[in-house]
């Protein structure tokens, strides 16, 4: 059996975990899923269209709220004697998997973008933020690995009939220590979900010049109803907040369309903008690392450049 | 009084073309610099605020060759004020095995910080292994950690917002950049690394390794990129790509 652990939102599994639930229905079969808290309406039809044949859906005290190790013992449990045990590569994928293999004894890989069939399993995973694949061997069962954001497509199988299966898993003192005590929701300007689930993103970096010359580019992402991000050397500088960071130690992206403004394409900022369907990059130095792999490109002034754009649109808009 | 042990790893500092050692098992850093990732940057501040604020001590501590000291001084100029290199070959032990290894110089210590995960291998994995080698609890990914009253609060960005923990003393929490401003060494923090005697241990036994067969670069995405334009007068044809991608409105 293969098993996906797949984490939900409101709309049902999130865009990674189906991403992940893709690459694991390729792996073989049976496929289940097992969901960990809350189960929105319709979840259990639509993993079916992914192939999975049994849903484990854990419920109780012990996970109610968020607690790696708790949650690694609600997998745990669904696994039984799984061959494969495959969870999305977000924070929490990678949080529970990693319990997971902990307590399990046996090697996890993380960011996995393919897997081969074969003994011992091989599979191909993102190292030095995705600029580097690692070939690496999962010889222990089960094989415990996370899906990489992005990197394979999202693409529902041959659908079957899900059935679902309630349970409480029987989770230890120890295993609920350290779990989330409480949760202070913050406004959408103080969190990452617009930036990643953003259609559009403007970007910017150093060439935005200071934290006074963002106005443009918030201007623009306004306009285009999009959400702004930024490289790390404008939050080490203290520009602009962290949680707008885009690269290997920020957010991954994958607009439709990213318009890095200023950003010089370091491979670390590219770890997480590399997915994004069009790069218009708008720079100063037609060598930059952005321009060259880019789709489109304006070589020019960023403060002049795109107030041009803004005026531009708004022009048309009338 | 809170004693501390934080964990880092000497990485190469690539930022444009990577290129892989000739075995294929590493990356080529001969023509670059060496650091540490960004998570760990901001452990280590956490660690010297943890340890001041609690009247401690933090102790730093890689697995790797001589060359790390490297990192390990930089990391005692910023107020850590012992450092333990166990000394090994990193590229040959994989996450368990980093993991079994600071285990067995961890256990005298209060409080373990080490990165989310390291920017070379992203095994995503050493700090939640070390927790459960100590049979401690481990808070993953926390932007924000204090320490009072033989307990830990650390703050974790979450899916529904801030998530807060608080778990007994003994410890494990990593920790993602963003909710320190990591501090830059002195002339006097510098002068007081260099006479710190780096403490070196010797692994417990073999690795089992990392299961890594090779490294590849993922092929070259040939790439023609199309210039609309230089500077304001590129702005129409801006607008005309946006409204043909159907972003413009
Ligand atoms: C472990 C590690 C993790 C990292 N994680 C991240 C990460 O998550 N995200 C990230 O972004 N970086 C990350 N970095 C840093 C990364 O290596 C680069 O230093 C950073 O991305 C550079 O930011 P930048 O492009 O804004 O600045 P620069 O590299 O300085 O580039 C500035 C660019 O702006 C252009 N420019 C200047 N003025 C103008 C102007 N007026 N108009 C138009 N163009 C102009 C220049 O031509 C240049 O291309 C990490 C580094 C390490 C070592």
């Amino acid at each position: 059996m293969i098993l996906a652990f797949v984490e939900t939102d409101a709309s049902g599994a999130t865009e990674v975990s189906r991403e992940a639930l893709t690459l694991a229905a390729r792996m073989g079969a049976p496929l289940h899923a097992v969901v960990v808290g809350a189960l929105p309406d319709g979840v259990v039809e639509q993993l079916g269209r992914y192939g999975v044949e049994v849903v484990h859906h854990a419920v109780g005290d012990a996970v109610a709220a968020f607690g790696g190790a708790a949650w690694a013992a609600a997998v745990q449990d669904a696994a039984g004697d799984a061959g494969v045990v495959v969870a999305p590569g977000t924070p929490r994928g990678m949080e529970v998997a990693a319990h997971l293999a902990a307590r399990l004894d046996v090697p996890m890989a993380a960011n996995v973008v393919a897997a081969g069939a074969g003994d011992p399993l091989r599979v191909t995973r993102q190292v030095v933020g995705g600029s580097v694949l690692e070939e690496m061997e999962l010889p222990a069962r089960p094989a415990v690995l996370t899906v990489a954001g992005h990197a394979v497509e999202d693409e529902p199988g041959d659908g079957v009939t899900a059935t679902l299966r309630t349970f409480t898993p029987q989770v230890a003192d120890a295993d609920l220590v350290a779990r989330v005590v409480s949760v202070e929701p913050v406004d959408d300007a103080g969190r990452s979900d617009a930036l990643t689930s953003a259609r559009v993103v403007v970007g910017a970096g150093r060439g935005a010049g200071s934290a006074a010359g963002f106005d443009a580019t918030v201007e623009l992402a306004e306009l285009l109803g999009g959400a702004l991000g930024v490289s790390r050397v404008v939050t080490s500088l203290g520009w602009r907040p962290h949680h707008e960071q885009i690269g290997q130690t920020g957010s991954r992206i994958s607009p439709d369309v990213y318009i890095p403004c200023g950003i010089s394409g370091a491979i670390q900022h590219w770890a997480g903008c590399a997915s994004s369907r069009t790069i218009l990059a708008i720079n100063s130095d037609e060598a930059a690392p952005m321009v060259t792999k880019a789709t489109y490109a304006v070589i020019g002034d960023m403060h002049e450049v795109v107030p041009a754009i803004n005026a531009e649109i708004r022009r048309r808009r009338g | 009084m809170a004693d501390v042990l934080v964990c880092i790893k000497r990485v190469p500092e690539v930022a444009g073309e990577v290129a892989l050692t000739d075995d294929a098992q590493g990356v080529d850093a001969r023509h670059v610099g060496y650091t540490i990732s960004a998570h760990e940057s901001c452990a280590v501040e956490l660690a010297v605020r943890i340890a001041t604020g609690t009247g401690g001590a933090a102790t730093v501590l890689t697995l790797g060759t001589d060359d790390a000291v490297e990192q390990l001084r930089t990391a005692l100029s910023l107020g850590c004020s012992r450092a333990v290199l166990i000394e090994a070959d990193p590229s040959g032990f994989g996450p368990a095995d980093v993991a079994r290894e600071i285990a067995a110089v961890a256990r005298e210590h209060d409080v373990v910080l080490l990165g989310n995960d390291a920017a070379d291998t992203g095994d995503f994995q050493v700090g939640i292994r070390l927790a459960y080698a100590l049979g401690r609890p481990v808070v993953n990914g926390a932007r924000t950690v204090e320490v009072a009253d033989g307990a830990v609060t650390a703050q974790v960005d979450g899916p529904d917002g801030i998530e807060n923990y608080a778990v007994p003393l003994p410890a494990v929490v990593t920790v993602l950049e963003g909710g320190v401003e990591p501090r830059y060494p002195t002339i006097t923090g510098r002068m007081k690394a260099k006479k710190v005697r780096v403490e070196t241990v010797t692994p417990q036994r073999g690795p089992d390794g990392p299961g890594r067969v090779r490294l590849l670069l993922p092929p070259a995405r040939p790439n023609v990129v199309e210039v609309l334009g230089e500077g304001p007068d590129a702005a129409k044809s801006v607008v005309d790509l946006l409204e043909k991608l159907g972003v413009a409105r």
